[in-house]
């Protein structure tokens, strides 16, 4: 039993976190001089790798296609996104779209007005569709820890706010951080986003492993991890009061993000479904 | 990152099933066990015999000196055969850890081993009427009378007290000092004279709480842990133990309840997709909490110190094991008012849906924990 990323993976994340605290929305071309981009291609990295670059990008409100492509695991030099119910995420900023047929199409369509003005949704007009490599049960379940590790970085980030601006606000003569209708609300928060932290590295190890329980842990991480960072958005939008409400204060756009998570390939209760049908017809 | 056995940790889990099938005494997974019995005093001696009692415990004082995975498994194990668990809870997790960090080698000797093989029970007296949450504000007095201490006072909600052998019971030792260094800690005997135990019927209706009332009774000397003065040193150990230890066992048994809540929604077919959800869900919860106590252990293994991520596992337990046992309740229906010998398992949702109201109470309240992962945590500043 060893549930903690390696040495050489804390490097990582510090050097992830450094690199997007300087530049928080990188081209494909400087991730690639990282040699992050294809890091699921060779052998020299593993699902875990690439599963703290997902959650340091979730927590910088990285607005590209870097995920999207690692998962759709397609061999060349194209950028991919992949179609999720319906639409695709980055559409103008990839050259292939994977659909849930295992096709790869241009990146051709209308880009749309979405509430998350960075997910540049499009819905993709499919001409000159060709098979594409992999199953998509292999893509979905990569998906959805991707999607799952996202949500804890903006979950936590969220909540970390919340920590920073209640130590320091003061009302009545007190930091609002010492009142408890205050202070147990951010706890709350807190703990729901590790305790979904715990389940999306789970989901990731068994994804990594593919282990036999993987579509369990996929099921359960991403919809407790979506729902959390709903959750830890909301609470430090409250814990920030008017500010937290402005167009003007970050909050919002980690907020408009966690509501896609929270949506993307099913909200929680049809992951749940599944779980429900596992536990109750064996 | 590996969350499979090691090859050691295998062959200790094989070692702790082929036990627990060649020593569990039949009937125990029916039993609801609202009140302990012999049967478990017998059980709990084996666990002790059999090394399983002190694993974490040093190899000096009778533990095992094993890692903190093996008694991670252990718990896991237990729950999986729904195999009760050793008596001396107090002893073990407690009263134990605090003899062996603050004890003198006499007191060691005297009890650590007596605690694992579950020669002696113990339990705890350190909430009185007036001091629940403020545990500091307690009134009991701890007397120095040359030769020995006079105790005289009143101890509430102390499981196990009608069995125990001895208490670790805090008061005022130094009452002109201030707040914080007025306290001493001792070790009782609960069979002196003047120690009268009194049962406390909670809203199960059942009497697994007792009150505790302290007259004139004489303590040795040599039964004071730490200092005279040092009591919310030596008292702060003990929760600590309380609140640390207790994470495996938290999951073990909320593992126990979403197995029956589980086998309850397959016996009576539930097809209703609110329920399905909300059953899910529990399972879901159960997941988050064993995964971070995995994390808790494998920082606990490499540091020695348990890390953050635990701190909360006490509050998800008990509000996990409130929303449980009303689900359960929901599926039974309209037999949900039906108990004991008329209803569905002998009444045993009714009772632990009841029970479970306890949970956010005992061992710190929410609101406690709450304050404590703010401000120690979190490093909010300090509500009062």
């Amino acid at each position: 039993m060893d549930f903690a990323f390696t040495s050489e993976q804390d490097d990582l994340r510090r050097e992830a976190r450094a690199f997007l605290e300087a530049t928080p929305s990188p081209s494909m071309e400087q991730l690639a001089e990282l040699g992050w981009v294809g890091i699921l291609q060779g052998d020299d990295f593993t699902f875990l790798d690439a599963s703290v670059l997902f959650e340091e990008l979730g927590r910088a409100l990285y607005d590209g296609p870097f995920a999207l492509n690692e998962v759709a695991g397609q061999p060349g030099d194209d950028v991919w996104s992949i179609e999720i119910d319906g639409f695709v995420p980055h559409l103008d900023k990839v050259t292939r779209v994977l659909t849930p047929d295992m096709r790869g199409t241009k990146a051709q369509g209308d880009t749309l007005a979405t509430v998350d003005e960075t997910l540049g949704l499009g819905r993709l007009s499919r001409n000159g569709a060709e098979a594409a490599q992999g199953e998509w049960v292999d893509v979905r379940r990569r998906l959805l820890a991707a999607l799952a590790l996202e949500a804890v970085g903006i979950g936590s980030k969220a909540i970390e706010l919340a920590l920073a601006y209640a130590s320091e606000r003061e009302q009545f003569g007190k930091k609002i951080g010492s009142y408890q209708a205050i202070s147990h609300s951010l706890v709350d928060g807190y703990v729901a986003v590790e305790l979904s932290r715990s389940l999306a590295y789970w989901a990731a190890w068994s994804v990594a492993e593919n282990d036999e329980q993987v579509d369990l842990a996929v099921a359960a991480a991403k919809s407790q991890a979506s729902e959390a960072a709903v959750l830890a958005c909301e609470k430090s939008i409250q814990a920030h009061g008017g500010v937290g409400f402005t167009w003007e204060h970050p909050l919002h756009r980690y907020y408009k993000r966690a509501l896609w998570l929270e949506g993307a390939l099913g909200y929680g209760r049809e992951h749940r479904a599944e779980v429900a049908e596992y536990l109750l017809s064996s | 990152m590996e969350l499979r056995d090691t090859p050691d940790e295998a062959a200790f889990r094989e070692g702790v099933r082929e036990f627990i099938a060649q020593n569990l005494p039949s009937g125990s997974k029916q039993r609801s066990a609202r009140r302990f019995e012999d049967a478990d005093r017998d059980w709990s001696r084996k666990l002790g015999e059999a090394g399983y009692a002190g694993l974490t415990w040093p190899k000096e004082y009778g533990g095992a000196g094993a890692p903190y995975s093996h008694q991670a498994i252990y718990l896991e194990e237990l729950a999986e055969a729904e195999a009760p668990s050793h008596l001396g809870v107090i002893g073990l997790g407690m009263a134990g850890p605090t003899i062996i960090a603050w004890g003198t080698p006499e007191q060691k000797e005297r009890y650590l081993s007596k605690i694992l093989m579950a020669d002696e029970i113990w339990c705890q007296g350190f909430s009185e009427p007036d001091a629940g949450s403020d545990l500091a504000a307690s009134r009991t007095r701890i007397e120095d009378q040359g030769d020995h201490f006079l105790v005289n006072g009143q101890k509430a909600w102390s499981s196990f007290a009608h069995i125990a052998d001895f208490c670790i019971l805090i008061g005022l030792g130094l009452p002109d000092e201030p707040r914080y260094k007025n306290l001493t800690y001792v070790i009782v005997d609960m069979h002196a004279p003047g120690v009268e135990v009194r049962p406390l019927v909670q809203i199960t209706g059942h009497p697994e709480f007792n009150e505790i009332f302290f007259t004139d009774v004489q303590v040795p000397k040599e039964n004071v842990l730490g200092a005279v003065g040092d009591g919310w040193q030596v008292a702060m150990t003990t929760l600590l133990h309380e609140r640390g230890t207790l994470g495996f066992a938290l999951s073990a048994t909320l593992d126990v309840a979403v197995r029956k809540l589980v086998a309850l929604a397959k016996d009576r077919n539930v097809t209703d997709p609110i329920l399905r959800d909300r059953i899910a869900r529990e399972w879901v919860e159960l997941q988050a909490l064993k995964y971070t106590n995995y994390r808790s252990l494998t920082t606990l293994t490499k540091t020695g110190i348990p890390g953050p991520e635990g701190s909360a596992s006490k509050l998800v337990w008990s509000e996990n094991n409130q929303r449980l046992t009303k689900l359960a309740l929901e599926i039974l229906g309209s037999h949900a008012q039906l108990t004991d010998g008329g209803g569905y398992a002998d009444g045993y949702w009714q009772y632990q849906q009841l029970r479970s109201r306890g949970n956010t109470i005992e061992a710190g309240t929410s609101e406690i924990l709450r304050n404590i992962v703010a401000e120690r945590v979190l490093g909010l500043p300090r509500s009062r």
